[in-house]
């Protein structure tokens, strides 16, 4: 399967993407990630109002067998997580850019997301792995 | 390089994932773990288990000579009938877990575990007193038919009656016109066959089991669903579960030593333990809080280390964080509860009944 990279997001080098919404900054990881993943089993969260750090880890996602870390594209404030992928984790599988989103971030600096990848150097990032 | 089975050519077909296993280049997915899983438990999986050795004692003397060296009794057996069984040495912990097939008491075939191939032969050549083993692993290729529908399917490729075939039984037979030894054993706790065949003539054995097996549905299925389904019936895989630093009792695995036989290797050690009483236990547990218990996460009691998790997953049929582990024994009754070290947080867990999946 072709990889899907939406040309309006921003990427990372660990495979997650960011969506800016308003003063936020949507999280996710890529149609890449999940399926290198496999079956997404669990996610583990951070809190609301806790503070996450580009390039650090913020959460964990789980597969049947393995166990992945996510790392924040961004320094920032969690405004916002996605409670429903506790009950439904695999939604990361079946819809990665759309309802498995995993965090809402408000960044300290809004100019830092002009540091990701765009989707031309994600794709490439890909084609070089 | 790593090792391929006569099969690799084959996944890599189907569009599996291939990972490096104990040295070996084998499929861990080949469309979705859970939907592999789902298949074997509600319908048919294939699983190319070619990697597994097998090694052969033949001659006069062949069944004593491989029951001094295993935990359960060949004796006790009828020829046509297999026993899972410990390789294990003096102290009473695994060299490797097996199964033994009696064909005679000239002639037993023992399947061993990849990773420890080359080491169980070694073993064996070093303690076995009268006939010699010989590693006849590169011989043979093996495939796994597993799941409700795994008798049927096979059924329509061989003029052998499988209803006379009962657990832990096999017979020689052609399946697909190959020559097999067919097997009503496995590793997921379904019903099904496990299928000896040359290696030569694996590919047509497997062609034809996908072929035949359409109308079931029947999906090749990998490693991770393996894992999973074994980890749901708590069957002991060794380098997780058992290895050489537990012991057979301490692994609740004293079904397949029989104490009460003549002389095997690990016999006194476990005989010794059994008298002053097992410390620690293998117990299957369920997570309370959220979480996912894994391989190598400690389990707490009070804060304390107390025991460790051997092998852990989201079950995908009992659909909860499940986990095997070693407890003190007085933590190892149903109902005890614990914690799980889970990156930093103690996620509270309950021992619970055996296997967590039971058969509707």
């Amino acid at each position: 399967m072709a990889d899907n990279i939406p040309g309006d997001l921003k990427y990372t080098r660990e495979h997650e993407w960011a969506r800016v919404q308003g003063t936020s900054v949507v999280v996710g990881v890529t149609q890449h990630a999940q399926e290198s993943l496999g079956d997404v089993v669990y996610v583990e969260l951070p809190k609301v109002g806790s503070t996450v750090t580009e390039g650090k880890q913020f959460g964990v996602i789980e597969s049947t067998k393995a166990v992945s870390e996510l790392y924040s594209p961004l320094t920032g404030k969690v405004v916002k997580v996605n409670d429903g992928l506790s009950d439904n984790p695999s939604t990361v599988n079946t819809d990665p850019y759309g309802a498995g989103w995993i965090v809402e971030i408000e960044p300290s600096d809004p100019k830092q997301v002009d540091g990701l990848l765009d989707a031309a150097a994600y794709t490439a990032l890909l084609q070089n792995s | 390089m790593a090792r391929q089975t006569p099969l690799n050519a084959a996944h890599r077909k189907l569009g599996a994932r291939m990972v490096d296993f104990a040295g070996w280049d084998m499929p861990v997915q080949y469309s979705s773990v859970i939907g592999e899983h789902e298949a074997v438990r509600t319908g048919v999986g294939l699983f190319d288990v070619s990697h597994m050795g097998e090694v052969e004692f033949s001659g006069p003397g062949a069944l004593d000579t491989v029951n001094a060296l295993i935990s359960n009794d060949l004796a006790r057996v009828a020829d046509g009938q297999a026993v899972y069984a410990g390789l294990l040495d003096e102290r009473g912990t695994f060299v490797d877990d097996v199964v033994a097939y009696r064909f005679s008491p000239e002639r037993i075939l023992i399947c061993v575990n990849s990773s420890n191939r080359e080491k169980d032969v070694a073993w064996m050549k070093t303690h076995a007193k009268g006939v010699a083993p010989v590693d006849r692993s590169d011989d043979y290729a093996q495939i796994a038919v597993q799941g409700p529908k795994a008798t049927g399917l096979v059924q329509r490729l061989t003029k052998t009656d499988l209803s006379k075939i009962g657990t832990y039984r096999f017979a020689e037979g052609e399946v697909a016109g190959v020559k097999c030894l067919i097997s009503r054993t496995g590793y997921t706790g379904e019903d099904g066959f496990e299928l000896y065949s040359a290696a030569g003539d694996a590919v047509a054995l497997w062609d034809a089991l996908l072929t035949e097996g359409q109308q079931d549905g029947v999906k090749p299925c990998g490693l991770g669903a393996r894992d999973s389904l074994r980890t749901e019936m708590k069957y002991a895989l060794y380098g997780n579960d058992i290895d050489d630093q537990h012991t057979a009792l301490e692994a609740g695995l004293g079904w397949i030593v029989k104490l009460d036989k003549a002389a095997f290797i690990g016999k006194e050690a476990l005989v010794a333990q059994k008298a002053a009483g097992v410390k620690r236990k293998l117990v299957g547990f369920e997570l309370t809080g959220s979480g996912i218990p894994r391989h190598g996460y400690a389990i707490l009691k009070d804060g304390a280390p107390v025991g460790e998790v051997t092998s852990g997953t989201m079950g995908p049929t009992v659909k909860k964080a499940i986990g095997i582990g070693y407890v003190p024994t007085e933590l190892s009754a149903e109902g005890s509860t614990f914690d799980v070290d889970i990156r930093g947080r103690a996620v509270p867990a309950v021992v619970v009944k055996t296997p967590f999946h039971k058969k509707p």
